[in-house]
């Protein structure tokens, strides 16, 4: 310390003094702060150091740092697997579907909720769009198991129309749209809360000069509420983007049964499967770093076309 | 704005707005409906298809049934423990950091900022993270559920977000001229101030805690009185382990009551689980505006 000083002269002495003065006088600012700092270096910061295990062969005994580096054994290893296609194919299937179709549904239901003049009906049809957001996904994926299996809503509804009974639980090619639908029945209500807010935003100058030129609501909507809420939407959209791959677990390990896997078994699924029940720690590590990669690549990409489409972008 | 008047095309254009949003309703509303009446209604006749818009023949057996289920009992317990003791300590991490965060006299935010912010676009992932928590000695005990959830930095932005614009700087100068410490400006002037923030963060981290599964699938695979009741539900919603029981009775007419009965006491699970949601929903809907609009003030 006292080296430093005496190379780095005068002035930044001063300014070392007054850093420390001000470090000194605000101590229970940065008291506040510490407890976050410290989870956050455990709890993301550190597993992050434990990533390199996807380049070594981990040994419980050795710890993460003495375990022996082998390179990138583990990615060979996935790519020649039996799975390894088969799991890309389905993780980045269901990615896009879910993203592309959920995607217009809370846009097009806000502008239809602003158009509403009761504004009791409105706040009631808000309150019960909202609820399912609330759902968790073991109770979502129960009611979904509930209704779509033999005998349940869905098979009645249909025998009254009468179609044979499905069993759309066990079918591989019912899951995608299961998972995807019973998604945009939970999350559209709630995705219409922020363009609310930019649509309420919305300058009514704009309004009642077109109404004086004579457009129609049906004009107004497209011509002036649309074009509103597109940053907000073109935000989000590369916010969704990066979570492209995060394919939830959650739901997708719900959902999959023995007979639904060639459609439901995910990149996620498998690094739980490796990882944790076969305790292959490095190689479901490397898995994981893989996908994790791609996902950070995409917000880039998808955030680079954002920009020269529409100039909006999140950085 | 009234000044001119509706054309016949802007109330056509209006009635057909009315019929899709109802629709929409109703799609969102039955479903949930559905489930309420049949928690309600004899086994059989919900077996059969015969429920459609009222519950039949009412009975409470599927509700008796899942009241004497020790799991269920024991999972709701456990929740309630993680709920409370969780959401506290969540307030308690992210709160104070939010408030030094967005101070502007506190030097380096910008780069602890964007170290935080870095974790919501790149992270170890799950097996790095299992192996940390395990190497700190959690797995299988009741801080696995509540330790490592201590921070969502989506929550800590938005209660960041709050404090830069929503607390009037003047209050706090004042203080600080008058010679407050800055513990007490936070606890005693700007906390009082944030309880809108309070409820929002509350009730995000509330609602994730009450519906926390993952964390008790990896982290509590051994310690079967800890596991919360959303991993219960998954049992018995899922998995199918629960069968209402019998007794002694050979009676077909029986037996196949109690079938359907296992089956519907599913129903019955899911309003129980849900009730404590249900009860504080109307009282915290008018957070739920907020929330989102604090949050997307970012940037």
């Amino acid at each position: 310390m006292n080296s430093v000083q005496s190379v780095s002269g005068q002035k930044s002495k001063t300014k070392r003094k007054s850093i420390l003065k001000r470090l000194i006088r605000d101590y229970q600012l940065y008291l506040l702060v510490l407890p976050v700092i410290i989870w956050y270096i455990i709890f993301a910061y550190v597993p992050m150091y434990g990533l390199q295990i996807a380049f070594k062969d981990y040994n419980g005994a050795l710890g993460i740092t003495a375990s022996p580096w082998v390179g990138f054994k583990h990615f060979q290893s996935f790519f020649r697997s039996y799975y390894a296609w088969t799991l890309i194919k389905n993780t980045v299937i269901l990615a896009f579907y879910s993203m592309i179709a959920s995607f217009p549904f809370p846009i097009i239901l806000s502008l239809l909720l602003n158009e509403i003049k009761n504004a009791h009906y409105k706040k009631c049809v808000q309150t019960v769009l909202y609820a399912p957001h609330f759902i968790s996904l073991v109770v979502l994926v129960g009611m979904l198991n509930l209704f779509f299996s033999p005998n349940g809503l869905i098979d009645n509804i249909r025998s009254l129309l009468g179609a044979e009974s499905v069993n759309f639980i066990t079918s591989p090619g019912a899951f995608r749209h299961l998972y995807v639908w019973s998604g945009i029945w939970q999350g559209t209500g709630w995705g219409c809360i922020i363009y609310l807010a930019a649509l309420s935003g919305v300058d009514p100058g704009l309004h009642e000069a077109a109404m004086i030129d004579g457009a129609s609501r049906l004009q107004r909507m497209w011509h002036i509420n649309l074009p509103a809420i597109l940053p907000t939407a073109t935000i989000l959209f590369i916010m969704n983007a990066g979570s492209l791959l995060n394919v939830g677990f959650e739901k997708a390990f719900l959902m999959k049964n023995d007979l639904n896997a060639d459609t439901a078994y995910v990149i996620s699924l498998y690094i739980y499967d490796r990882g944790i029940i076969k305790t292959d720690f490095s190689f479901s590590a490397a898995v994981g770093l893989m996908n994790n990669v791609i996902n950070f690549f995409m917000v880039l990409i998808v955030n680079r076309i954002a920009k020269a489409l529409s100039e909006t972008s999140l950085f | 704005m009234a000044v001119i008047k509706e054309t016949r095309r802007d109330r056509i254009f209006n009635g057909i707005n009315l019929i899709i949003v109802t629709v929409c309703l109703l799609l969102v509303l039955y479903p949930l409906y559905f489930v309420v009446i049949c928690s309600f209604s004899n086994p059989n006749s919900v077996a059969a298809g015969e429920v459609w818009l009222y519950p039949k023949d009412i009975t409470l057996d599927a509700y008796k049934t899942v009241f004497e289920n020790k799991d269920i009992l024991i999972g709701y317990r456990n929740t309630i423990f993680y709920t409370i003791v969780g959401t506290l300590f969540n307030l308690a991490l992210t709160l104070p950091a939010a408030y030094g965060l967005s101070k502007k006299n506190f030097m380096g935010r910008n780069v602890i900022m964007f170290f935080i912010v870095l974790t919501m676009y790149f992270s170890g992932g799950m097996i790095p993270t299992y192996l940390t928590v395990r190497g700190l000695g959690l797995l299988n005990t009741w801080w696995a559920l509540i330790i490592p959830a201590g921070c969502s930095t989506y929550n800590l932005i938005v209660a960041r977000t709050f404090f830069a614009n929503g607390v009037p700087s003047e209050i706090e100068e004042a203080a600080i001229i008058d010679g407050c410490s800055t513990f007490r400006v936070f606890f005693q002037i700007v906390l009082p101030l944030s309880k809108a923030l309070i409820g929002v963060l509350t009730l995000y981290y509330g609602v994730a805690h009450w519906n926390e599964y993952f964390r008790a699938l990896i982290y509590l695979s051994s310690a079967r009185e800890k596991v919360p009741l959303a991993q219960v539900l998954r049992e018995i919603l899922i998995l199918n382990t629960m069968k209402a029981t019998a007794g002694s009775s050979v009676d077909e007419e029986m037996a196949l009551y109690y079938a359907n009965l296992a089956n519907l006491l599913k129903y019955a699970l899911i309003i129980v689980s849900a009730a404590p949601l249900l009860v504080v929903y109307p009282f915290l809907q008018k957070y739920f505006d907020k929330g989102v609009m604090i949050g997307s003030l970012k940037g």
